[in-house]
């Protein structure tokens, strides 16, 4: 299980409606209890490859992200992204570049703009495993 | 010489190269890696030339990216 807490999940959703047409992206980060996953900071990056199709997490504001987390005592988690068109699920694109199985891989969905849908995924080679996710 | 790696301090050969580096630490899936040193990005062209030196700090950083 992965938990987000509202303020978090807003302020996700926010960027994410603030940079379409194109796809946002981040990391997250925060504590591992048991068999539980609590995030407890959302960062926001830049999408370098600027496209409503791909993004690019910015290696500069990656490890100022990871300088971060290790100053507050969170380890990541695994990151975010939106999709702008297309639903809350990992594209092939998406499978291929996740080359971390222990990451937890959020994509939000902006297909219906009224109704975003954020799901949290584990990802291992081309199969994805949808985890469940906490929004409080 | 010691160096800092991923916030780690560790005892590491002198003249050790950012290549062997990533070597000894098991990295996985190198290519896809970027690394900095001392805050600086080295070019993956450059990992076999680069040597590090007491008192550098080593990041891993993994390419994170997907697509539609």
């Amino acid at each position: 299980m992965i938990k987000l807490n509202r303020a978090d999940y807003e302020k996700m959703l926010s960027h994410a409606r603030s940079t379409l047409p194109e796809e946002a992206c981040g990391l997250i980060a925060g504590t591992v209890e048991g068999e539980d996953r609590i995030i407890r900071k959302v960062y926001l990056l830049t999408n370098t490859d600027h496209s409503p199709e791909h993004f690019s997490l910015d290696p500069k504001e990656q490890l100022a992200a990871i300088k971060d987390m290790r100053l507050h005592g969170l380890v990541p988690i695994g990151n975010w992204h939106s999709h702008p068109d297309t639903p809350s699920r990992p594209s092939d694109e998406d499978k291929r570049l996740a080359y971390d199985s222990r990451a937890s891989y959020l994509i939000l969905s902006l297909m219906d703009r009224e109704h975003p849908v954020l799901h949290s995924f584990r990802i291992f080679g081309t199969d994805a495993e949808k985890e469940e996710l906490i929004i409080h | 010489m010691i160096i800092t790696v991923s916030g780690k301090s560790k005892e590491v050969q002198d003249n050790l190269t950012v290549a062997q580096l990533i070597a000894e630490e098991q990295v996985e899936t190198p290519e896809y890696v970027t690394v900095s040193v001392n805050d600086t990005f080295v070019e993956s062209g450059a990992f076999k030339s680069t040597k590090l030196h007491d008192g550098d700090t080593v990041e891993f950083l993994y390419f994170m990216g997907g697509g539609r």
